[in-house]
This record gives structure tokens, C-alpha cells and sequence, in this order.
């Protein structure tokens, strides 16, 4: 790893410096994420006298329980939903931004202020915009002869908090896209024009392919603030339900092991999304080494 | 732009029209709601425009709240909320300062472990790992105290690579000058180091801040006495007054307040915060 060429001889100086971000590092992360390894390799009795190892009885019992298989589910569908909307969306915005000389500073600022707000915040926004009996999104939906209401629907439910769960993360998408397009080289385009290729062609088959690894860094991002970041909105707007619609597995982690008191599997839980945080952060950082070299 | 094409203009603009719509609708109706009496919401479809009562709700919440729903007045929270982010700010700009400092200018028998051990909090965000962390900080007796809401949170792997990172681009000529010139390490920390990042510091404080002002799990968790609760949880339990309908205009003005000084920050901090966000993430 790279260090100055020239350093201080200090021998104890270093580990001084070092030593209140490792403290807080091992009491509060590293140590809870072991005692989390190890309870999920245990059982305890009701009483809490007693724990016994077992083994992978209780990754076995999860993976075989309908709602845990069916909170992976929900979670993957509002992931990928979530990626997908969000991104189209700021990706059509930071290109017609780009586009526009003059007011481009003005549009900017309005667009990127949600970043603030707080995820629990965006879902009471949208919990009220929908709510059934009040809401201006059921009032409207009904004109259409659409009857909204999330609190019984599962897929409506789910609808909502996509719907949501995008809206705040359209400015960190668009940020990002903006500082991709603008550095695509002018000449690339202007090239492309005089040979007499369109807009929408020249956005095809230049712009969007020097945009990939942009998109690609957004791609996991996303992925990983769907996934993570939402705890707080699935709270505000529909705390998991109806029927487990919306369970997806942060809450669910924090539904069992608080409200349900299941620590055995909470902790089992735990132990899978820190696997899935880790795959994540693993590609993103593979990544970041290749953009270097491009 | 290339080429002059007006009605690609008149789309573009349409785009970024609706796009600001969207965006600010849901806030714009909460403002509203906000601004009316208990009374207009039980006509079956929300208001559309401003009502008369702005001044009298927000009076109401910031210095009353709502006792019944166990929500004390907004003052409290809102201030609680701003010093709980400026303590994770500077927190964790101060102990990343120091860490990249120490993994930069020294070298020393574990140094690459020290540097996994501070990577790997990158993998372990709160929501997974939450209750044998509140275990730990049970433990402790930190529950209901600024020290268990801020500490906990404080590691930051982001704004320690993002300090390295810039620790490496100083020349060393600077510091074999300062050396020369007799200075000690701390010496040069204070008087070289520190001044130069000073653009670094503030960028990273507005992206800091709103992640500390933002932070709704934990402060959910340790805290059960009402004078320690941040704005941004108390909302929550505002919202969620079991079997009554919620006194939306009050929720409403009291969602208002809460975004307001993170999004003013954004708004007017937007060269720093853009810079800020933008570096955290390569």
C-alpha cells in the first residue's frame, strides 16, 4: 500500500492516532457483527439460561420458512424496481439538463434537494399522497376507476414504496449522470453529428456506451440503498404489510429480533445481509480499480 | 450543443419541467396540508392550496407538540437532532483525520490491518447488525445519551479514503521542507495539513451532517425518554397514533420543519456538497 516517500520516525505515535477510530470500529462494529456470527450458530432456551451450538439449524430453519423465502423475493422484486425507475428517470433528466445552457444551474438546484431528506420523511410524504381515504393519488385513480388502497392490495402496497422509494434517490442518480455526461468528450458528438447521425442515434451509440461505467457504479449503489436504505420508508408507509407484501429483509431482521424477540434467527438473519453487503461492496470495489485504468 | 433543433429544445424543457414536478409535489402538498385547520381534512380529498393557519401550527408544534402521542414540543427534537449531526460530523471528520493521517505519513508493524479493520465498517451498516450492537451499547449504559446516539456511528471508512486519498496528492517536498524547518509531526498536522484540506473538511461536513440528521434506526432504538429524541424519529411516532385518523396538519407542519434544515444546507451548500458527494463515493 502506497505511503509518502519521505515519513515521520515516530514509533507510537501512529497507533495514537489510530487508536479512537479502531476503538469504535472494534466495540461497536466489528464485535457485534461476531457475537451476530456466533448467535446465529446458536440456540437459546425460552428462559435464557441456556444456549446450545447448533450447527446451521437455524440458516437451514430460515431458508425453508415461507416468510423469509418470500421476503427474498419481495426484496429482489423492490430492488430491482427501484434501480430501474430511478435510474431511467435521472438518466433522462441529467441528459436533458446537459442539454439546456442557460438555465441548467436553476434546474439543478430543484432537482437535487431530496437527497436531504430523511427516508422516513419521504414515506410519510408519499403515505399521505396515498392514503386511501384522503389521498390525492386514490382520489385521482378513482376518476380512472381504479380502487387504491395499499393497505389491503399487496401489489399496490408495493407500487407505493417503489414509487417512493425512487423518488428520493432520482437526485443522487442524477448528480452522478450529470458529472458522466459532461465528461464525454464534446468531439466525440460533434464527429458523430457532421457524419450525420441524429440525437437519439448519437445518444445510443456514443454517448450511453462511455456512460457505462457510470451507469454500472449507479447500478450497485442503487441496488444496495434499495436494499439497505429503506428501512425507515417501509416503516412510514406500510411496516412490512398487508399480508407481508412489503416485508422486505431489513425490516424483517428488525421485526424478529425486536418485535419478535427471535434471536437465533435475527442473528441468522444479520449473517446473510452481511454476506450480501459484502458481495456488493466487493464488485463495487473491483470496479472502482478498473475505472482507474480507463 | 451540436445542432439547433427547437422542438428537441421544447421537449427538453418539458422533460425537466415535469421532472421538477414530480420531485416537488409531495413536499409541496404537505406544505399545504400544513397550512390548514383539523377541519379540512375530513371532506374526503386533501387541500390543494394554502390554508390560514401556517403561523398557528408551527407555533403550535415547535413549542407545545403533541402530548397525547407522546411527542414532545418540535424545539426539543429539532435541537437534539442538530447536535446529534454535528457531533457525527465533526466525529467522524476528526477521527478520519487523524487515522489518515496516521496510515499516510508513518509507517509501522500492522498498518494493513489497521487500514481492513477501518474498511471493513463499509460492510457493516447498522441495519444489519443491529441488535448485538444495541446489546453493546446496552452494555455500556449509553441508552437515553448523546454518547450512545453519536458514538456508535462515528467510524467512517468513506471519509478516511477520502482523506488518504488526498494526503497522497501533497508533494513531499512539503514535508521534508517542514521537517527541515524543524517541525514535528504534529506540528505539520496542525499548521500544513490541516489548512489544505480545509475545502476537503467542508465538503465532507455537509454530506456528514445530513447523515447524521437523517439516522433513524438507531436513534429509534436507544432512546426511549422523550428529551433525547431526534426530529427525524419523532415524526414517526407523530404519524403513527394507532386507531385515530393523525392530526395531519400538525404531522404535516412538523415533516416540514424536519426537512427544512438539511435541504437548506443542500441548497445553499450545493458547490460543496456536490464536491462532497461526488469524492466520498470513487
Amino acid at each position: 500500500m502506497q505511503t509518502k516517500r519521505t515519513i515521520f520516525p515516530n514509533k507510537l505515535l501512529p497507533y495514537v492516532l489510530l487508536a479512537p477510530q479502531l476503538a469504535v470500529t472494534l466495540i461497536f462494529f466489528i464485535w457485534p457483527a461476531a457475537q451476530a456470527v456466533k448467535s446465529s450458530f446458536e440456540r437459546e432456551d425460552p428462559f435464557g439460561f441456556r444456549t446450545t451450538f447448533i450447527w446451521f439449524e437455524n440458516y437451514t430453519r430460515l431458508f425453508s420458512e415461507p416468510g423469509y423465502v418470500n421476503s427474498l423475493g419481495k426484496t429482489a422484486i423492490f430492488a430491482v424496481s427501484v434501480t430501474l425507475l430511478s435510474m431511467s428517470l435521472s438518466l433522462l433528466l441529467a441528459v436533458a439538463v446537459n442539454r439546456v445552457l442557460k438555465t441548467n444551474r436553476v434546474y439543478t438546484t430543484l432537482l437535487v434537494w431530496p437527497y436531504a431528506v430523511a427516508p422516513v420523511v419521504v414515506g410519510i410524504l408519499w403515505w399521505f399522497m396515498f392514503n386511501p381515504t384522503i389521498g390525492i393519488g386514490p382520489y385521482m385513480l378513482r376518476g380512472l376507476g381504479i380502487d387504491w388502497n395499499h393497505r389491503i392490495d399487496g401489489t399496490q402496497a408495493m407500487i407505493l414504496v417503489v414509487m417512493a422509494a425512487s423518488w428520493k434517490q432520482i437526485s443522487y442518480n442524477f448528480l452522478f449522470f450529470v458529472a458522466g455526461l459532461q465528461s464525454v468528450p464534446q468531439s466525440l458528438t460533434e464527429a458523430a453529428a457532421i457524419d450525420g447521425a441524429g440525437p437519439f442515434k448519437r445518444f445510443w451509440t456514443i454517448v450511453f456506451p462511455l456512460l457505462s461505467p457510470t451507469t454500472f457504479f449507479l447500478l450497485i449503489v442503487n441496488i444496495n440503498y434499495a436494499m439497505f436504505d429503506t428501512f425507515g420508508l417501509i416503516d412510514a408507509t406500510t411496516n412490512g404489510g398487508p399480508n407481508q407484501a412489503t416485508n422486505i429483509l431489513v425490516y424483517k431482521v428488525y421485526a424478529d429480533g425486536f418485535l419478535g424477540l427471535n434471536i437465533g434467527s435475527s442473528a441468522a438473519q444479520s449473517v446473510v445481509l452481511m454476506l450480501i453487503v459484502i458481495v456488493l461492496t466487493a464488485i463495487q470495489f473491483r470496479y472502482v480499480e478498473r475505472r482507474v485504468q480507463y | 450543443m451540436v445542432e439547433n433543433r427547437p422542438w428537441l429544445s421544447f421537449i427538453t424543457h418539458l422533460v425537466l419541467i415535469v421532472g421538477v414536478v414530480i420531485v416537488v409535489f409531495p413536499v409541496y402538498l404537505a406544505f399545504v396540508a400544513s397550512t390548514h385547520g383539523s377541519g379540512d381534512f375530513l371532506r374526503g380529498l386533501v387541500p390543494l392550496l394554502p390554508g390560514p393557519y401556517l403561523i398557528e401550527n408551527y407555533g403550535r408544534m415547535l413549542t407545545e407538540g403533541i402530548s397525547t402521542a407522546g411527542a414532545p414540543p418540535l424545539w426539543i427534537m429539532l435541537s437534539n437532532s442538530l447536535i446529534i449531526a454535528i457531533i457525527i460530523a465533526v466525529g467522524k471528520i476528526v477521527i478520519s483525520l487523524l487515522s489518515a493521517y496516521a496510515i499516510v505519513f508513518f509507517k509501522f508493524p500492522l498498518r494493513m490491518v489497521a487500514f481492513w479493520i477501518i474498511f471493513i465498517t463499509l460492510m457493516l451498516p447498522v441495519e444489519v447488525r443491529i441488535i448485538p450492537t444495541f446489546a453493546v451499547v446496552a452494555n455500556l449504559g449509553l441508552l437515553n445519551s448523546y454518547v450512545g446516539l453519536t458514538l456508535p456511528l462515528i467510524a467512517s471508512a468513506t471519509a478516511t479514503f477520502l482523506f488518504r486519498q488526498f494526503f497522497l496528492t501533497i508533494p513531499d517536498e512539503l514535508m521534508e521542507a517542514a521537517r527541515v524547518d524543524g517541525a514535528g509531526p504534529m506540528k505539520f498536522f496542525r499548521d500544513i495539513l490541516l489548512p489544505l484540506s480545509r475545502t476537503n473538511i467542508a465538503a465532507l461536513f455537509v454530506i456528514l451532517f445530513i447523515y447524521g440528521w437523517v439516522q433513524y434506526l438507531w436513534p429509534l432504538l436507544v432512546t426511549t425518554e422523550s428529551r433525547y429524541y431526534t426530529v427525524v424519529m419523532g415524526i414517526k411516532r407523530l404519524a403513527a397514533t394507532a386507531d385515530t385518523e393523525p392530526l395531519w396538519h400538525l404531522v404535516m407542519a412538523s415533516v416540514i420543519l424536519a426537512m427544512l434544515p438539511p435541504v437548506l444546507v443542500v441548497i445553499f451548500m450545493q458547490r460543496l456538497f456536490v464536491k462532497g458527494l461526488v469524492e466520498t463515493e470513487k
